[in-house]
C-alpha cells in the first residue's frame, strides 16, 4: 500500500487500481471447497449444544396431545393447533406480532453480541455443520479430504464419496419429511409416503426440500451466507462500535511473526500472533479474522477456541482473538449494556409484541360473531305496518364441539321482536356457520333512521360462552 | 487473441478499448444461463406446435396446432367446457338430491337450503330481478309498483313454500274490472279514501257495489283468486288516494280498458324456460327473503 504509483491509481479511480483493490478485498467465492478443521473448545461445545436444539425439528411433530398432533400448522383446514390452543385464520394477526417478536429478538441480540443467530443457530450453519461432520467421519480430516478431492478417481474414492453422498441424502430426505409433517398429521403422512400415495404438492415439497438441503448444506455451504442470505447483510448493519464480536486484538498481536525455536515470546519486537493460521483453518467460512470484521464472519467463535489453544501452548494469555467491541479494541471507554439506546428500543418493541401475543392468546374466546345487515333493501315494511330488518349472522365456533346458540339483542328499538327468537342455531366446530335473523319493530317506536343495536349469541347450554357484535337497525327516513 | 489481454489481470478481452483503458472481457455467459436460454427456445417451438399459433390474415383463420398429447387439439371452448364440468361436479351432489325433493323439504334441509341461498341468487337475477328487483325489492313504473315486493309478508296468492312454487311454476294473472262506467266519480273518491285509510269497510259502498265479492267481507282479500288485502299496510300498486282511484277506475288486466294496470306473472315452466329444480330453488330463495309463511300444519318449533 505504500507504493506511490498504486495509491495514485486508486485515487484516480483508474481501472488498474480497481484490480489491486479487488486483490486486496478478495473474498472466498466458492471456487474451492473449504475443509475446515474441527477443534474442541468452549465455543465448539456451545455451538454443538445450540445447534442440537434443531433435533426438536425432527421429533417435535410426533408429539400427540388429546388424540391429535400437539403442534400442527394445518394449512389445508386453515387452523393451527398448539397443544390445547386452536388458532383460526381470524386470529392470525398474532402471527404478525410473532414475526415482529422474532425479528426484534434477532435485532436485539445482534446489537449486543453481533451475528449470534448466524453462528450458533441458523439452519444453514447447523445443517452445514452436520454435513461437514459426516464428511469428516467418512473421508477423514481436512488434509486427507483435500488430497482425496485432488486424487484421480479410484474404487476407494468412489466408495468414500458414495457413502458420504448417501448419508447426506439420507439427512436431506429426513429434513424434507420432518418439514412436511409439521403441516399435516405426521403418522398419516408416513403411511402415505410409504405407500407412495402422496399428493402432487406433497411430492413437490418433499423433493424441493431434499434437493435444497442436499445442495445448500452439501455444496453451497458458506456461499449461501455470503451471496444468498439477506440476514447476513441486515445483521451487519445492526452492529455498532458497542457490539461485541469475535475480534483480533491487533495491538497485542502485531507485528505477527513465525515462532522460531529459542525466540522469547512476549518479546517487545514481536506481537503475540505467531501466524500459525489455526484461526483460518478452523473457520467454516474460510475468512481470516485478523483482517477485521467482514461479511464472511458468522461469529461462530471457532477461531477463539483455536487461538486460545495455541496461546495456551506458547504460554501467552488467552484472548488474542476474543469477543470484544470495537470501542474496547480501540481503547475507547466501554459503555454499559443499558447505555445502548438502540438495544433498549429493540427490547421495548419486543416486549410490546410479546404483550400483544399474550393478550391475543388469553382473549381468543370460543365464539366470534360477525353480523352483516342486509343492504338491499335496508328494511322491509310488513303487512301490519311494522319495519323488518334482515341480518346475516356468521358465527365462528372455535371450540372442538358443535354447539347450539341463541340470539339476543340489546339496544335497538323499543318492543322489537327477534323473529323465531326461540330457535336454536347449530354452529359447527372449527368453522363459521351462517344463518339469517329477522328483527321486527313497530314503526311508531322507531325514532331515528339508523339505530344502534347489539346482538349477542350465546351457547344454549352455557350462557357465559358468547360473542357480541354492534350493528344498526335501519328504518324509513324521518 | 493473445494481444487482447488486460495488462493487470491477464484476462482475455475483446480488443476494443474505450477511454484509454476500459475493455470488455470475453467471458462466456454462465452455463446455467445458456441452458435456460436453450431450454426456453426449445419450449417456444414445442408450445408453438401444440397450441393454435399463426393467424392467417387473408383467410381469417389460424394454424390449429397438433394439440396437447392425450387431450387432442386445444380449443378455448374445450377448456371452458372442462371448467364448467368442474363447477357441475361441485354442484352435482346438491342438484341430484334436490331433484326429487319437495320445496318444503329443501327448505328444511340446512345444507341444501344454504346451497340454494347461494346458487339461487344467479337464477333470481337472471329470471326475476328484471321485474321484482334485485333481492326482491320490487320495481316501480310511473303508475306505482310494477311488480310486488317479495321481502314482505303480504302475498296475493299465499306465502307458503308450496304456494310460491306454484306461482313461479304456473304463473299468475289476477283480474279487476275497470269501474269507470259502473261507479260515479264521487263513489270512486269515497271508496278510495276509505281504502287509503286502511279501513275499506268504513264506507257502505264497499258492500253495496260488490267489492266484497272479490276482496272479502272484511276487505282482506282472497288468496285463491289473488285479490289484494286492502286492510294492511302493503300496497300492490300504490297507497296514495290518487293511485287507488286509478286502480278502481281502470282496473287490473281489464282488456276493455286501454289504461288498465298490468300485472302478469309469467309461467316459468312453459316452453321449458326453467327446470323443476330451478323453480324449486327459486321458491326456496324467495321464501328466505323474509316473508315466507309456515305451511299448514306448521312444523313444530325445535
Amino acid at each position: 500500500m505504500n507504493d506511490p504509483q498504486q495509491i495514485k491509481d486508486m485515487e484516480a479511480g483508474g481501472v488498474t487500481g480497481l484490480y489491486r483493490e479487488h486483490a486486496e478485498w478478495h473474498v472466498n467465492s466458492g471456487e474451492k471447497t473449504i475443509h475446515a478443521k474441527r477443534m474442541p473448545g468452549f465455543f465448539r461445545t456451545f455451538k454443538t449444544l445450540s445447534e442440537s436444539l434443531w433435533l426438536f425439528f425432527f421429533v417435535g411433530a410426533y408429539l400427540r396431545w388429546n388424540g391429535r398432533q400437539a403442534i400442527l400448522l394445518d394449512i389445508n383446514h386453515r387452523q393451527f393447533h398448539f397443544f390445547n390452543l386452536t388458532i383460526l385464520p381470524q386470529d392470525i394477526w398474532m402471527l404478525s406480532l410473532l414475526l415482529l417478536l422474532l425479528a426484534m429478538v434477532l435485532f436485539a441480540v445482534t446489537s449486543v453480541a453481533s451475528r449470534v443467530f448466524c453462528g450458533y443457530f441458523c439452519f444453514q450453519t447447523a445443517w452445514t455443520d452436520l454435513f461437514t461432520w459426516i464428511e469428516e467421519k467418512v473421508e477423514g480430516p481436512p488434509g486427507k479430504r483435500h488430497k482425496l478431492d485432488a486424487a484421480p478417481w479410484s474404487a476407494e474414492k468412489l466408495r468414500l464419496k458414495a457413502i458420504k453422498h448417501f448419508l447426506w441424502l439420507l439427512v436431506s430426505v429426513l429434513t424434507g419429511i420432518s418439514f412436511t409433517i409439521w403441516f399435516e398429521d405426521a403418522f398419516q403422512y408416513w403411511r402415505d409416503l410409504l405407500s407412495f400415495n402422496l399428493t402432487l404438492l406433497e411430492w413437490v415439497v418433499l423433493v424441493f426440500f431434499i434437493l435444497t438441503t442436499y445442495y445448500f448444506a452439501g455444496f453451497m455451504r458458506e456461499q449461501v451466507c455470503m451471496w444468498l442470505c439477506p440476514y447476513a447483510r441486515i445483521q451487519g448493519v445492526m452492529c455498532d462500535s458497542q457490539t461485541i464480536l469475535p475480534a483480533y486484538d491487533e495491538k497485542r498481536g502485531e507485528p505477527r511473526g513465525k515462532l522460531r525455536k529459542g525466540d522469547v515470546t512476549g518479546d517487545a519486537r514481536q506481537g503475540d500472533c505467531i501466524d500459525c493460521f489455526q484461526c483460518v483453518q478452523v473457520c467454516p467460512t474460510g475468512v481470516d479474522i485478523r483482517q477485521g470484521q467482514q461479511l464472511g464472519c458468522i461469529t461462530c467463535g471457532l477461531c477463539l477456541d483455536a487461538c486460545d489453544s495455541v496461546m495456551d501452548k506458547i504460554g501467552r494469555p488467552r484472548g488474542l482473538i476474543r469477543y470484544a467491541s470495537l470501542d474496547e479494541l480501540g481503547g475507547k471507554p466501554v459503555k454499559k449494556l443499558y447505555q445502548h439506546p438502540r438495544t433498549l428500543v429493540y427490547v421495548a418493541i419486543l416486549l410490546l409484541a410479546f404483550a400483544g401475543i399474550v393478550y391475543g392468546l388469553t382473549h381468543l374466546g370460543s365464539l366470534t360473531l360477525r353480523v352483516a345487515p342486509e343492504r338491499q333493501p335496508l328494511f322491509v315494511r310488513m303487512s301490519d305496518g311494522s319495519i323488518q330488518n334482515k341480518y346475516t349472522f356468521r358465527v365462528l365456533n372455535k371450540t372442538d364441539k358443535d354447539l347450539t346458540v341463541r340470539v339476543i339483542a340489546e339496544g335497538g328499538i323499543k318492543d322489537q321482536i327477534i323473529v323465531d327468537s326461540g330457535q336454536k342455531q347449530l354452529v359447527t366446530h372449527g368453522k363459521a356457520s351462517t344463518f339469517t335473523v329477522f328483527v321486527k319493530a313497530k314503526e311508531e317506536n322507531i325514532k331515528k333512521e339508523v339505530t344502534r343495536i347489539e346482538f349477542r349469541v350465546e351457547n344454549t347450554e352455557d350462557p357465559s360462552m358468547g360473542a357480541e357484535y354492534h350493528t344498526v337497525f335501519n328504518g324509513p327516513k324521518r | 487473441m493473445s494481444d487482447n489481454r488486460n495488462a493487470d489481470s491477464g484476462e482475455t478481452t475483446t480488443g476494443h478499448v474505450w477511454d484509454d483503458d476500459l475493455a470488455d472481457y470475453t467471458n462466456q455467459p454462465p452455463r446455467w444461463w445458456m441452458i435456460g436460454l436453450t431450454a426456453s427456445a426449445i419450449w417456444v417451438v414445442v408450445y408453438f406446435l401444440m397450441y393454435p399459433a399463426i393467424p392467417i390474415a387473408t383467410s381469417g383463420t389460424f394454424t390449429k396446432g397438433i394439440g396437447v398429447p392425450g387431450t387432442g387439439q386445444w380449443t378455448a371452448v374445450k377448456e371452458m367446457e372442462a371448467d364448467m364440468k368442474d363447477v357441475d361436479d361441485v354442484r352435482g351432489k346438491f342438484e341430484k338430491r334436490l331433484k326429487d325433493m319437495a320445496p318444503a323439504a329443501i327448505l328444511a334441509d340446512k345444507e341444501l337450503s344454504e346451497y340454494v341461498s347461494r346458487s339461487g341468487k344467479v337464477l333470481f337475477s337472471d329470471n326475476c330481478a328484471a321485474c321484482h328487483g334485485q333481492n326482491g325489492i320490487g320495481t316501480t313504473d310511473k303508475q306505482g309498483l310494477f311488480a310486488p315486493i317479495l321481502n314482505d309478508d303480504d302475498w296475493l296468492y299465499g306465502g307458503t313454500i308450496e304456494q310460491i312454487f306454484e306461482s313461479i311454476a304456473n304463473g299468475r294473472q289476477g283480474m279487476m274490472m275497470a269501474h269507470k262506467t259502473s261507479l260515479s266519480a264521487q263513489e270512486i273518491d269515497a271508496l278510495a279514501s276509505a281504502v287509503a285509510q286502511g279501513n275499506p269497510t268504513s264506507t257502505p259502498l264497499f258492500t253495496e257495489k260488490g267489492c266484497v265479492a272479490c276482496h272479502g267481507a272484511n276487505g282482506k282479500g282472497m288468496q285463491a283468486m289473488g285479490s289484494a288485502n286492502l286492510a294492511d299496510k302493503v300496497w300492490r300498486f300504490s297507497g296514495t288516494p290518487e293511485g287507488i282511484k286509478y286502480t278502481i277506475t281502470h282496473g287490473v288486466n281489464d282488456a276493455g280498458d286501454k289504461e288498465t294496470r298490468n300485472a302478469v306473472m309469467p309461467n316459468f315452466s312453459a316452453a321449458g324456460k326453467l327446470s323443476q329444480s330451478d323453480i324449486k330453488k327459486l321458491a326456496v330463495y324467495v321464501f328466505k327473503f323474509g316473508g315466507g309463511k309456515a305451511s299448514d300444519p306448521a312444523p313444530a318449533a325445535n
